[in-house]
């Protein structure tokens, strides 16, 4: 039986709005979940998705991911229960930070009341886990579970991780994602104060002017199952997901590798994986965070690994729409990816002008446009990178419909 | 009813009855005999319910008396005796 791993659901929870399709079709036209700076998830109400017990025992990261979960299963056609038993079936949510609003209320009750009136709450809250446990526990999912923590990697790594547990055989299938929540004071001021985030509060990838990411939060969940399975119980397949690539620069704590020789390695890694050849990509979703450097070595790689296909293969960035979601992006990004394979739409790169010396790939500026057709069902890869050095780069195609 | 230093054993059930509330249990049909094993309430939830009756009412709660506890009256005894 094929070990292959398709996706037979997705969800997300992001700045334009609860639903995968809302995200795509408002990334497609061009829309942004930006205000003052920053990508938060206006619309979310947990309370709308959610028991209040449910709402209290979670951080805002568990609460996305939970409702980014239960869309994606639905769509799979598990909402009643699993098609398969519960200890078939595993679950991975990596998130950047955890529960950094509960750590931050928290303290504040320390310093203000004393330890003896902590909640009992905060340690469940907090932990970086606790979106997977969450998830699980909701569906009744007993296979391997835990999260994956490499900073903005995370959710990309959450989704190679379930990928892996699939094809080995592990489990029939695995729910994956990733979800962060820190639209905060202390994260908000951290990462301000590395000169990470933009202060003209604008995401322009790739654009001369760009000056750092703008923060965001939100949550995306794929439902992972291996293609013999999905088969036997006749479920409605999205795509596939095909490659996976990940690998260390070992080169700075925060900075990536100028040369993008790490990156072009998880890149070149996602298609030995998939089976393809660079030619064969109709779109990278690119990590394209809008800081200075990101952005030229993510260029510098992709010119590593594509050639003289490099500047004409597509590459655009989400995070000029919906900001940057750290743990969650890379999650967030194979649901947007996934869903533009499927419209055959190349999203676009908002808010790009001002092209910048040397970064003269084809960044799909201002305007979505028609995916080319190569006669093969579409095939993308994304790029998701994390502060210590982590990239991560996964392949996915469309399922011909 | 007898009255304890500022408040009355009904003042403290309903204090009881609305941090059950927000823990998230429906406030139609708690009161003073429900068993805490009937709810969907846990030991998380009696270590939250023990630190409110603290601060509300300057008392000490310890894990023993928790043990203890298998009512809402059990906990508007625990807190009049204290008080008292």
């Amino acid at each position: 039986m094929s070990r292959d791993v398709v996706i037979t659901g997705v969800g997300a929870v992001t700045p334009l709005g609860v639903g995968a399709r809302t995200l795509i079709e408002r990334w497609s036209a061009g829309e942004s979940g930006i205000s003052d700076g920053v990508a938060r998830c206006s619309d979310f109400d947990p309370t709308d998705f959610l028991s209040r017990r449910e709402a209290r025992r979670a951080d805002r990261f568990t609460q996305m991911a939970l409702v980014a979960a239960d869309e994606a299963l639905a769509q799979a056609g598990w909402s009643e229960a699993p098609p398969y038993d519960g200890d078939d079936v595993g679950c991975v949510i990596g998130t950047g930070i955890g529960g950094i609003s509960t750590i931050e209320d928290q303290h504040t009750v320390m310093l203000e009341r004393g330890p003896g009136a902590m909640s009992p709450l905060c340690v469940p809250q907090m932990m970086p886990n606790a979106a997977a446990g969450a998830v699980a526990m909701r569906h009744g999912l007993r296979g391997e579970c835990y999260g994956t923590v490499s900073a903005c990697a995370a959710g990309a790594q959450a989704v190679g991780a379930g990928m892996r547990m699939v094809e080995r055989g592990d489990v029939a299938a695995c729910i994956v994602g990733g979800a962060e929540a820190g639209v905060t004071p202390l994260s908000m001021a951290a990462f301000a104060g590395m000169g990470a985030t933009s202060e003209e509060g604008i995401s322009r990838p790739f654009d001369r002017r760009r000056d750092g990411f703008v923060i965001g939060e939100g949550a995306g969940v794929i439902v992972l199952e291996s293609a013999g399975r999905a088969a036997e119980r006749e479920a409605p397949i999205l795509g596939r997901l095909t490659g996976y690539g990940a690998t260390a620069d070992a080169f700075h704590l925060t900075a990536p590798d100028p040369e993008g020789a790490g990156a072009a390695r998880a890149m070149a890694a996602a298609m030995r994986d998939a089976g393809i050849e660079p030619g064969a990509v109709d779109y990278v979703n690119a990590h394209g965070t809008s800081t200075p450097l990101n952005d030229r070595s993510e260029t510098e790689a992709i010119k590593r690994v594509f050639g003289d296909r490099a500047t004409s293969v597509p590459v655009s960035s989400l995070k000029s729409s919906i900001g940057h979601l750290l743990g969650a992006a890379g999650a967030v990004e194979v649901v947007a990816t996934l869903g533009a394979l499927g419209d055959g739409v190349v999203p676009p790169t908002l808010n790009l002008e001002q092209p910048d010396e040397g970064l003269d790939l084809d960044y799909v500026p201002g305007e979505s446009r028609p995916m080319e057709r190569n006669g093969h069902p579409p095939i993308a890869i994304s790029n998701s990178f994390g502060f210590g050095g982590h990239n991560v780069v996964l392949c996915m195609e469309a399922e011909e419909s | 009813m007898p009255e304890t230093k500022g408040a009355t054993k009904e003042q403290i059930e309903e204090r009881v009855i609305e941090a059950l509330v927000e823990f998230g249990e429906e406030r139609d049909g708690l009161k003073g005999s429900t068993k805490f094993a009937d709810l969907d309430v846990d030991s998380l939830d009696l270590v939250e319910l023990a630190q409110i009756i603290e601060d509300e009412y300057g008392i000490e709660v310890q894990d023993t008396d928790l043990d203890k506890i298998e009512t809402i009256d059990d906990v508007t005894a625990l807190v009049s005796q204290r008080l008292a």
